[in-house]
C-alpha cells in the first residue's frame, strides 16, 4: 500500500480531477503498473485504466448475478429437503448465497456502477451469470453434487481471487471462499451419507455426479486457446491462473475425493508423464448453447429473477415512499434523543 | 410411529408452529422482492427451524414427527399454514404469529424458570427463542409500517393481508394443553403429571387471557401506526378456532405436507 497516496488522483468512474491541466495518462498508468507489479492493492479512489474498471465490472457483476440466480436450483429443494437438519443446512447455505450476492454488488458499486443498473443489465440479458446454473435439480442428491462440485470448482476458481488486485474484489472473495468451503465440505457429507445408504440413494448419488461432472468442469471457462479476456485479466492480476490450469487442478483434486465417496468419475486416465490425470473431450458446443441461453433452464431462471423483480417493485416503492415521509420525522427524532 | 403421548401434545403443538411456518417461509427463497428480504426471510426461516428441532425432539424422533405423521396428526395452528400469498398476506401472518410467540416465550421462559419444577428444557429454548422472535417481530413490524403507510397499493395490500388472516388469530389463545385445547388450561399440578413422553408446557401455566389482551394491545398499535384499520370481524371464525390444535386443517395444509415429506417417505427407513 506504499504507494497508495501517489496512485489516488481520481474517482470511481471519473475522468482526471479538472483543472490539474492536461492529464498525464502516461505517468498515471505508469504508477498503476508499478503498484500492480508490486503486488498492491488497487483501491476505489485510485486512478485505474478504463479497460481494466470494465472488466472488473463485467466480471464482479457476473459473479454477484451467479450467487443470486445460484440460489434457484438449491431452493428448488428446501422444501422437499428429507431431514429437518439437512433442510436446516440448506436454507442457511441459499441464505449464505444472497449474502454474498450482497458483498459482490457492493464490491462492483465501488467501481462507480449501482446495483439497480446491474440488475437491469441481467434481467434484460446484458449481463451474464455462471452457466452451471441453467442446469436443473431433478434429484436430492443434485444438492450434494452441487455442493461437493460446483461449490468445488467455485472456489478453485475464487481462492485465486483473494490475491486479486481489486482490493474490495480480494476482500470479498476472502470471506466468501470461507464460507464456500464450508458449503463444499457439507455438500461432499451429503453424498457420502447417500453413497453409504440404500441401494437407490447410492444409485441417486451416482447418477447426480453424471450429470454435474462435465458442466462443472465447464465453469472454468472455454479453453485457453479461446480465451478472450484470459491475458490481460492475467496481467493485470485479476486472474492468476489460466482457465486449463485451474481445470486441471480441479479433476486431480476430486479424483481421491470420489474414490472416498465410492461414487465414479467418467472418463478418466491417470497419466503417468504429466503427472496428472486425463480426462475426456468437453462437449464445448453444448457450452456455447448454454451461454448462448439454449441451456436447459436459461428461460426458467431468468423468468423467476424478473418475476421476482416486477412483483416485488410495489414493496421496494413502499418502502422508499415510507422513506420519503418518514426521515424528516427521524431525523428530528435522532436530533431531540 | 408410535401415538404421542397427550402430557407432549402443547410441546408438540409449539414445534408444529414453527415448523410449519419455517416450510412456508422457505418457500420465499428465490422469490423475494428485494435481495435483503432473502436474507431476512430465510434468517427467519431458518430460527423457526432451529425451534422446530428443538421442540419435536423432546416429543420424540424430530425427522419422524415432521415426515411420517399424517395432516390430522399435525397440532399448529391454522395461522401458520396458510399460503404466503403477496409479501403483504406474508407479512400479517408473520406480524400476527411472532406478536403471539413472543408475548407466549416471554412467559415460558419466565414463569417456567422461576417455578422450580418447570424449570425444563422448555424453560432454557423459551429464553433463547425469545430473542430471536424479537428479531422477527421487529421485522414484521417495520415492514407492516412500511407497507401500510407506504403507497396507496401497499396500504391496500397490506389491508387485505391483515383482514383474510384475522379470522385465524382467536386460535392462538385457546390455551394448550395436554389432550387438545378448550378444557381449561394448561397448568397442572406437577405430581399429577404422567411421566415420560415430554414435558408439559405446563408449569404454573400460561396466562392466556392476558396473552390474548396484550396480542390485541400490540397489535392494534402496530396497526394504527401503519395508517391500516384493525380488522372487524371475528377472530374465531367457524371452523378456525381451536381447529388446528385438534388436527382439523385448511386445504393448503395436506398439499404443503405432500411436499414436504415425499422425498423422506418414498425411502423408508432410509437415513440422509
Amino acid at each position: 500500500m506504499s504507494t497508495a497516496t501517489v496512485h489516488q488522483t481520481s474517482g470511481p468512474g471519473q475522468g482526471p480531477l479538472p483543472g490539474s491541466g492536461e492529464p498525464d495518462t502516461a505517468a498515471l498508468e505508469a504508477v498503476f503498473d508499478a503498484a500492480v507489479a508490486a503486488d498492491e492493492r488497487i483501491e476505489p479512489r485510485d486512478w485505474m485504466p478504463e479497460a481494466y474498471r470494465k472488466t472488473l465490472v463485467r466480471q464482479i457483476a457476473q459473479h454477484a448475478h451467479s450467487e443470486i440466480i445460484g440460489m434457484q436450483p438449491e431452493a428448488n429443494w428446501i422444501t422437499r429437503a428429507p431431514s429437518l437438519r439437512r433442510k436446516a443446512i440448506l436454507i442457511a447455505k441459499v441464505q449464505d448465497e444472497a449474502g454474498h450476492g450482497l458483498y459482490l454488488y457492493s464490491a462492483a458499486e465501488t467501481l462507480g456502477t449501482g446495483r439497480d443498473d446491474m440488475l437491469d443489465k441481467l434481467h434484460s440479458g446484458r449481463q451474464r451469470y455462471s452457466s452451471i446454473f441453467n442446469y436443473p435439480t431433478l434429484t436430492w442428491a443434485d444438492v450434494g453434487a452441487i455442493g461437493w462440485l460446483v461449490d468445488g470448482a467455485a472456489i478453485t476458481n475464487q481462492v485465486p481471487l483473494c490475491r486479486c488486485s481489486y482490493g474490495p474484489y480480494a476482500r470479498a472473495m476472502i470471506r466468501i471462499c470461507k464460507e464456500e468451503s464450508f458449503h463444499q465440505r457439507q455438500g461432499y457429507e451429503l453424498l457420502l451419507a447417500l453413497s453409504r445408504g440404500t441401494r437407490a440413494q447410492h444409485d441417486m448419488a451416482q447418477d447426480a455426479v453424471n450429470r454435474w461432472w462435465w458442466p462443472s468442469l465447464m465453469m472454468f471457462g472455454p479453453p485457453d486457446a479461446e480465451s478472450a479476456h484470459s491475458s490481460q485479466s492475467m496481467a493485470w492480476k485479476i486472474k492468476r491462473h489460466s482457465n486449463d490450469e485451474l481445470r486441471q487442478r480441479f479433476v486431480d483434486i476430486c479424483v481421491p475425493q470420489a474414490e472416498s465417496l465410492g461414487l465414479t468419475l467418467p472418463d478418466l486416465v491417470w497419466n503417468e508423464t504429466r503427472g496428472h490425470h486425463d480426462f475426456g473431450a468437453i462437449d464445448w458446443a453444448e457450452f456455447r448453447d448454454v451461454l448462448a441461453g439454449q441451456g436447459p433452464c436459461n428461460e426458467q431462471r431468468i423468468t423467476q429473477r424478473r418475476q421476482a423483480h416486477e412483483e416485488g417493485a410495489w414493496v421496494r416503492e413502499a418502502a422508499a415512499a415510507y422513506a420519503g415521509k418518514h426521515s424528516g420525522v427521524r431525523a428530528g427524532t435522532e436530533a431531540a434523543a | 410411529m408410535a401415538a404421542v403421548p397427550a402430557e407432549a401434545v402443547p410441546t408438540l403443538a409449539l414445534g408444529d408452529d414453527a415448523l410449519v411456518l419455517s416450510h412456508r417461509l422457505g418457500e420465499w427463497a428465490g422469490h423475494a422482492p428485494v435481495l435483503e428480504e432473502e436474507v431476512a426471510l430465510a434468517n427467519i426461516a431458518l430460527d423457526l427451524l432451529g425451534q422446530a428441532r428443538v421442540l419435536l425432539s423432546l416429543v420424540g424422533d424430530e425427522d419422524e414427527l415432521a415426515y411420517l405423521r399424517e395432516e390430522r396428526a399435525f397440532r399448529n395452528c391454522q395461522l401458520v399454514e396458510q399460503p404466503n400469498g403477496d409479501f403483504a398476506h406474508t407479512i400479517a401472518r408473520q406480524l400476527y404469529f411472532s406478536t403471539y410467540q413472543h408475548l407466549l416465550y416471554e412467559q415460558l421462559a419466565t414463569t417456567t424458570a422461576t417455578s422450580g419444577d418447570g424449570a425444563g428444557p422448555l424453560a432454557a429454548l423459551a429464553a433463547k427463542a425469545v430473542k430471536e422472535v424479537a428479531y422477527h417481530r421487529d421485522h414484521a413490524r417495520q415492514w407492516t409500517l412500511r407497507l401500510g403507510d407506504g403507497t396507496d397499493e401497499s396500504h391496500r395490500r397490506m389491508q387485505r393481508g391483515c383482514d383474510s388472516l384475522w379470522r385465524f388469530t382467536g386460535e392462538l389463545f385457546q390455551p394448550l394443553e395436554e389432550g387438545g385445547p378448550g378444557t381449561g388450561g394448561l397448568s397442572r399440578p406437577a405430581g399429577d403429571r404422567p411421566a415420560g413422553g415430554g414435558p408439559s408446557v405446563g408449569g404454573p401455566g400460561v396466562d392466556w387471557a392476558a396473552l390474548e389482551s396484550e396480542w390485541l394491545a400490540s397489535v392494534t398499535a402496530v396497526l394504527q401506526e401503519a395508517t391500516l384499520t384493525v380488522p372487524e370481524g371475528p377472530r374465531r371464525g367457524a371452523w378456525t378456532a381451536g381447529a388446528g390444535r385438534q388436527g382439523v386443517h385448511t386445504e393448503p395444509f395436506g398439499r404443503m405436507l405432500a411436499e414436504m415429506q415425499h422425498l423422506h417417505r418414498s425411502h423408508p427407513g432410509a437415513s440422509w
